[in-house]
């Protein structure tokens, strides 16, 4: 990567953690499912004096949550939320995660018993970028996905569409949902031209 | 990575509490003795203390070597001294021997003031938090108020998480390590059998064993064996020992035939040969009472309400008599707590001992979260 594409990809991750912060109110409770190096749960104890816990089951990443100073919770994601009372975060963060849970349905679920507002993002597989791949008869490999077929960790991509239809059939209530390309806000044709979906979930 | 090394030649010490210390169960001890070591140096605001609580068998002889010529040093040698992950060019490390003990503080072995003669059966029953007490006093007596850390794996996680609860102004930070909240039916089983080991020997004589010469070898002996089965996993045995023969062939007899029987023996003789029956009657008695969560209708997270520390929780996945599961449950409660906590899953084969092995990850856990201890200034 030169230089010049490591400071769009800042700048399009300050934008991502930006609208995140956007979303929470000042000293919230947080819980950031799969957190990785704690980047995100770093910025956000700085801007928005959020009290939070990563989660986080890889070692390496865990170990680097610690040196960022994040409070981090080793456990595997799949066996749900068991540990974590109902109610008891302000908020409950998957970011760019949910594509590479088996356990979908359960997660989302439950994000929404332990914290009282979540937010999902992931990138959207019906980004026109990936249409066109696939259009040319591959899996799409892009920065966003940046896998092949056979050694992704993403099992469950799905297009902003199909997210948007698992939020009407499983009662939940869709509060905001804003979509990004390269750190811009896409309004006209969203899952078209999106390639980051931003969603921001309560119960109904 | 830095170049790391032991602590070198230490020396053991002893301090005299002539307060008399009032225990939970009622009795009160008028005076007593605790054997100490330190390593590093307290700085100017005495803020880089650090405590490290012994487990079951475990002493003050934590790091280093008294002498060049000792075979073996201290018991958690590998994770002290400078450049190691609890840095003695930073922290000034106390290891202590426990009430009960028989390494040099007060304890059945040791002569009753009253009596002239060794304490024995008629030393009191002490409890982690009796322990915690008396560490509180050492801590006075070297005129540390606050503690920078207290650390502690197994029955010394327990202690750790005691003081967070017993003083929670004089504790920055607890790193509970293999250890839990409680000890399950299972778990107090396996303390049960060691017990009966112990006092049905012949040689028990009720605890009285000093007054006839002599010690109930064999059931220490038994009781060390049981201990060993248990703080190892199936596959670290397998991987040890399998089914290995020590000379090859079977035998037809009931002699040391397979490795595994060997390892055993050989770990059962060296602990009856220096370990004290009535320390290790008392030792698994503190395991069995402690459950802070009894007072608080077995609610842990009451319990932990008003703890200030922060916490490092640190499980081994194939440690089944401290399973991690039952981290969890420390965890959880503090996590209902708001509590500052931080818990590590480490994938380790060696069950329970793993928490006194050197493994790289595990090791890196520790360091990264130490070297983020504040000790100047405080926090």
């Amino acid at each position: 990567m030169n230089a010049t594409q490591n400071l769009e990809k800042i700048a399009e991750y300050r934008q991502d953690f930006a609208i995140i912060a956007n979303w929470l109110k000042f000293g919230s409770k947080a819980l950031d499912l799969g957190c990785g190096d704690g980047e995100l749960l770093h910025f956000l104890q700085g801007s928005m004096k959020v009290r939070g816990y990563g989660v986080e089951k890889d070692d390496a990443n865990w170990l680097s949550c610690l040196q960022n100073g994040i409070n981090v919770i080793q456990m595997d994601l799949e066996a749900g939320l068991s540990g974590f009372e109902a109610q008891s975060f302000d908020v409950v963060i998957l970011s760019q995660t949910l594509q590479a849970m088996h356990n979908t349905e359960n997660i989302v679920h439950e994000m929404l018993r332990v914290g009282r507002e979540a937010i999902v993002t992931f990138p959207n597989f019906g980004y026109w970028r990936n249409r066109l791949q696939l259009m040319a008869g591959q899996m799409p490999v892009s920065r966003d996905i940046p896998y092949q077929w056979y050694d992704t960790p993403n099992v469950h991509l799905c297009t902003i569409k199909d997210f948007d239809q698992f939020c009407e059939n499983h009662n939940i209530h869709v509060k905001e949902r804003l979509v990004l390309t390269y750190g811009q806000r896409i309004q006209f044709m969203p899952n078209l031209r999106g390639s980051l979906a931003m969603y921001r979930l309560g119960r109904k | 990575m830095s170049e790391t090394s032991s602590v070198g030649i230490v020396t053991a010490q002893t301090a005299h509490f002539s307060e008399p210390l009032k225990l939970k169960s009622g009795e009160v001890l008028p005076a007593y003795d605790l054997a100490y070591e330190t390593y590093g140096t307290l700085n100017a605001d005495k803020s880089n203390a650090v405590l490290i609580c012994h487990a079951l068998s475990g002493n003050h002889h934590v790091a280093g070597k008294y002498a060049e010529t000792d075979k073996y040093p201290g018991w958690w040698d590998n994770l002290i001294g400078p450049g190691r992950p609890l840095d003695t060019n930073k922290f000034f490390v106390i290891g202590l021997n426990n009430l009960g003990g028989c390494h040099g503080s007060s304890g059945p072995s040791s002569i009753n003031p009253a009596t002239g003669k060794p304490w024995g059966a008629d030393f009191p029953v002490v409890t982690v938090e009796d322990w915690v007490k008396s560490q509180a006093r050492l801590a006075n007596h070297l005129g540390i108020d606050q503690l920078a850390a207290v650390i502690g794996g197994s029955l010394g996680g327990m202690q750790a998480l005691q003081w967070t609860m017993s003083y929670p102004d004089r504790v920055r930070h607890a790193l509970v390590i293999a250890s839990a909240p409680n000890l399950t039916a299972q778990n107090m089983a396996f303390n049960e059998v060691a017990r009966q080991a112990i006092m049905t020997d012949p040689e028990f004589y009720d605890g009285h064993y000093y007054e006839h010469n002599t010690v109930p070898r064999r059931g220490l002996r038994i009781a060390r064996m049981l201990g060993h089965i248990t703080y190892l996993s199936d596959d670290a045995m397998g991987a040890k020992f399998g089914r290995k023969l020590r000379d090859g062939e079977i035998k037809y007899g009931f002699g040391v035939e397979f490795e595994m029987e060997s390892y055993l023996r050989y770990q059962g003789d060296k602990f009856a040969g220096e370990f004290d029956a009535n320390t290790y009657l008392r030792m698994t008695r503190a395991l069995d009472y402690f459950d802070p969560a009894l007072e608080h209708g077995g609610n842990l997270s009451a319990a932990l309400a008003g703890v200030k520390a922060k916490f490092l929780v640190v499980s081994f996945t194939s440690d089944w008599r401290f399973s991690p599961a039952r981290s969890h449950e420390i965890m959880k409660a503090l996590l209902d707590n708001e509590c500052s906590v931080s818990y590590a899953e480490v994938t380790a084969a060696h069950g329970h001992d793993a928490f006194l092995m050197p493994d790289p990850h595990y090791h890196d856990i520790l360091r990264n979260y130490l070297q983020n201890i504040r000790t100047e200034g405080r926090e």
